[in-house]
């Protein structure tokens, strides 16, 4: 008779087979006997977190750098109440995450026992399935079964609920076989038919544009050389979604920068006025499209997206193309190189009016701010920080807000899974422990989180996490006082009305983090900054870094609200109209 | 123009809503229906009625109609997002007006009054495949199939023959003819 495990050993077996290096976690009484067996399974490094939050967001961080999903492991209860957040931005997202969570014996469910709650029924809206295991007998499948549902098709968090009794309960392991088959919800439904009707659109076309998103990066690295061949070959402008970035060389002169509410001027003039887009893995986000019914009103639209209710949910599209990205754009590649051989070269004409009318908004320089001899300019910090950075390979996580905008303006990537971002729920505090996720993927990499001082405070305590585990995460706080994007409507929409938006007591950044035990630097100047970046690149231990910048600085260009794409509100002149003078300041 | 107040973009134009019935077969399994109805809810789509049971013990699966309304987008989004859900089988969209399908609802109706109130109320309800379930010196239980709009129309015209108590399923739906919906 073959041995029987117990539970808790299965689940661990479970992972062994599923190639799981790193669990984010934190223990509670609902998983002790999982614990209880962690140290018999030395495949698996278990990092301790601070809060299941931070679990959750170092899983994204590790699961978006690395391409692999992202495990976590917390208790019944409030454990798993925490993790919410994290799964539901992993949802909006769509990063895979297995999150095991601990539930009370199966005989107490329904009672309200101690640290009982719904987990089922709290995490099925934001998760892409999750499973209550009444039975060890059916433990194996439903773990094998969440990671295949975790990471096939538009990929997405996942949640496996498991009595304590349970993880006592004894049966057998059958050797888990990977299979290459994917799981019937993974679709590759495009045809011949649908590629050579958008090379058609594409050979039409006389100002086409791509518009690229983070279904791009999740399609895998393949995806983004692919896509590099595709729009060089074509001559094409393309924009990207905030997701998005990394796909394709922030340098290059192709790309006309990040679109949306704080988009570059060219990108969104070019959605505008295009006569073909090429949506390729975004969704038509509403920080996007701005104003629906004026979005683009005189283009051919296609879409191209593995997951089919992504289609004609926002925005009605002329062409759908359903499938994943990189196997798409290799039968496009494919199929240009068979039937139009020059088509680079018999298009260039035709776009080059495009491309002069491009150039136009181009010279607008969107992106531009007026520097200051005295105080740092939040966008200046960042231009240095990737002027300082760029050629270490480096990674970047960011919090909610201002920072985060002008770190998608300003910091230009080259390669994917090197940005990790809270795009759709726009999670405060997500960066953090995104950053200690990223460097655990990547131990010997430059991990920065470009972080405001109001949302890192959010998950501060995972500072903590980067300590114990000699994590070197630089946490580079643009520092202005203020809930900066709050301030920046309750400026533009509110009247001046800064309720709330100032926080009045902040602590000495230096000192909390000479308090962690990890390295506080302080720049207040902009003649300092660069020695104090570079002093915080060197330093081989995480540095909490408070960058003091402008506390008035708005974020611009923008798409205001109900505008269609080419009404922007443009930056440094319209921003001395509105500097926020001593009376608007006694406000706060 | 009102200069706008939120940095969400202002509503466009609501389309014309249709009423559709989506069957879908699904695994029957704990929470399925949580997670459609769920699904329904948290995405704002309407549920006029809904019919569930398991049809198949062996296999395990249930079908569930469900009678909404939408804008075809909605529609379209609707049963879209039903196929993402891991235990749905297959989905199924029916026009109200398509003709090569049935769709049937039932009622019990409960009658209190005397002889010639309790007959007119039977006779009314005659063309729905009227049964007397029970009966008292007081009162009948009828049992009607019919549409829709014809049990909500009888449910008011009944109310003078002295209709007490209604009792009602969600439709069911089936194709005309030999073709099953695959």
């Amino acid at each position: 008779m073959s041995k029987l495990y117990s539970g808790a050993e299965i689940l661990f077996k479970c992972l062994e087979d599923q190639d799981v290096e790193f669990i984010f976690g934190y223990p509670g009484g609902a998983v002790l006997p999982i614990y209880d067996e962690l140290k018999n399974f030395n495949f698996l490094k278990h990092i301790l977190v601070r809060h299941e939050q931070g679990a959750g967001h170092a899983a994204e961080g590790y699961a978006r750098s690395s391409g692999k999903p992202g495990v976590l492991l917390v208790t019944s209860g409030p454990g798993a109440t925490n993790a919410v957040t994290a799964l539901t931005d992993a949802y909006m997202d769509s990063v895979p995450l297995v999150c095991i969570s601990g539930q009370v014996p199966t005989h107490l469910i329904g009672t309200d026992a101690f640290q009982e709650c719904d987990t089922t029924g709290i995490t099925r809206p934001c998760t892409k399935h999750n499973w209550l295991v009444k039975d060890v007998k059916d433990l194996e499948k439903t773990i094998h079964k969440a990671f295949e549902v975790a990471t096939t098709g538009r990929p997405g968090p996942v949640l496996v609920d498991i009595p304590k009794d349970v993880q006592f309960q004894k049966t057998n392991y059958t050797k888990f076989k990977k299979q290459k088959k994917t799981n019937g919800k993974v679709h590759n439904h495009f045809s011949q038919k649908d590629i050579n009707e958008l090379i058609e659109l594409m050979s039409k076309a006389s100002k086409p544009i791509f518009y690229t998103g983070g279904g791009v990066i999740n399609s895998g690295p393949k995806a983004s050389e692919l896509l590099r061949e595709l729009v060089n070959k074509t001559g094409f402008p393309i924009t990207s979604t905030l997701q998005g970035l990394g796909s394709y060389p922030g340098e290059d002169s192709q790309f006309l920068g990040m679109l949306g509410m704080h988009g570059s001027y060219e990108a969104n003039n070019a959605m505008h006025d295009c006569d073909l887009m090429i949506n390729i893995g975004a969704r038509f986000d509403d920080r996007i499209t701005g104003k629906i019914d004026e979005f683009s009103p005189k283009s051919k639209k296609v879409h191209i997206d593995i997951d089919p209710s992504s289609i004609n949910k926002n925005v009605k599209v002329d062409l759908p193309i359903i499938g994943d990205v990189a196997e798409v754009i290799t039968s496009t590649i494919k199929t240009i190189k068979k039937i139009k051989p020059n088509f680079a070269k018999s298009n260039k004409q035709k776009i080059s009016k495009w491309w002069e009318q491009i150039q136009k908004w181009r010279s607008v320089n969107s992106f531009d701010f007026v520097n200051s001899d005295e105080t740092i300019k939040p966008q200046y910090a960042v231009q240095r920080l990737y002027e300082l950075t760029k050629n270490k390979d480096t990674y970047i996580t960011t919090e909610v807000g201002q920072h985060q905008m002008w770190a998608a303006q300003h910091y230009k990537f080259d390669k994917p899974n090197r940005w990790m971002t809270s795009g759709g729920l726009g999670t405060m505090g997500y960066g953090l422990p995104a950053a200690v996720g990223v460097q655990v993927a990547h131990p010997n990499k430059l991990v920065i989180d470009i972080a405001g001082e109001a949302s890192v405070l959010m998950t501060m305590q995972e500072m903590s996490t980067a300590v114990q585990y000699s994590l070197p995460i630089k946490i580079f706080i643009l520092n202005n006082e203020y809930m900066g994007m709050v301030r920046q409507w309750q400026e533009l929409l509110h009247d001046k009305n800064y309720s709330e938006s100032y926080t009045a007591a902040l602590p000495d950044f230096v000192k909390l983090a000479e308090a962690y035990g990890c390295v506080g630097i302080r720049a207040s100047t902009p003649q300092e900054l660069d020695d104090k970046i570079i002093e915080m690149i060197n330093t081989d231990r995480p540095v909490i870094f408070d960058c003091r910048v402008d506390k008035q600085e708005n974020c611009f260009p923008m798409i205001p609200s109900g505008k269609p794409h080419n009404q922007m509100l443009l930056g440094p002149k319209d921003q001395k109209e509105n500097k926020i003078t001593g009376k608007g300041k006694t406000l706060v | 123009m009102v200069k706008s107040k939120s940095a969400y973009s202002i509503p466009g134009k609501q389309g014309k809503l249709d009423t559709h019935i989506i069957v879908v077969w699904v695994d029957n399994e704990a929470g399925v229906l949580a997670r459609v109805v769920g699904l329904f809810s948290g995405r704002g789509y309407n549920i006029e009625s809904l019919a569930v049971a398991e049809i198949d013990p062996k296999l395990n699966i249930s079908r569930i109609t469900i009678v909404t309304t939408g804008t075809p987008q909605v529609i379209e989004q609707i049963k879209l997002q039903l196929k993402k859900l891991v235990p749905v089988h297959k989905v199924a969209d029916f026009k109200r007006e398509d003709k090569k399908v049935i769709f049937k609802e039932m009622a019990l109706f409960k009658i209190v009054g005397n002889q010639s109130k309790k007959e007119k109320a039977l006779k009314a309800c005659k063309k729905y495949n009227a049964i007397i379930l029970d009966k008292s010196n007081k009162s009948y239980v009828i049992q009607v199939t019919a549409l829709r709009r014809e049990i909500d129309l009888m449910s008011k015209n009944l109310k003078k023959f002295g209709l007490v108590s209604v009792s009602r399923t969600g439709a069911v739906a089936m194709t005309r003819g030999s073709e099953i919906f695959k």
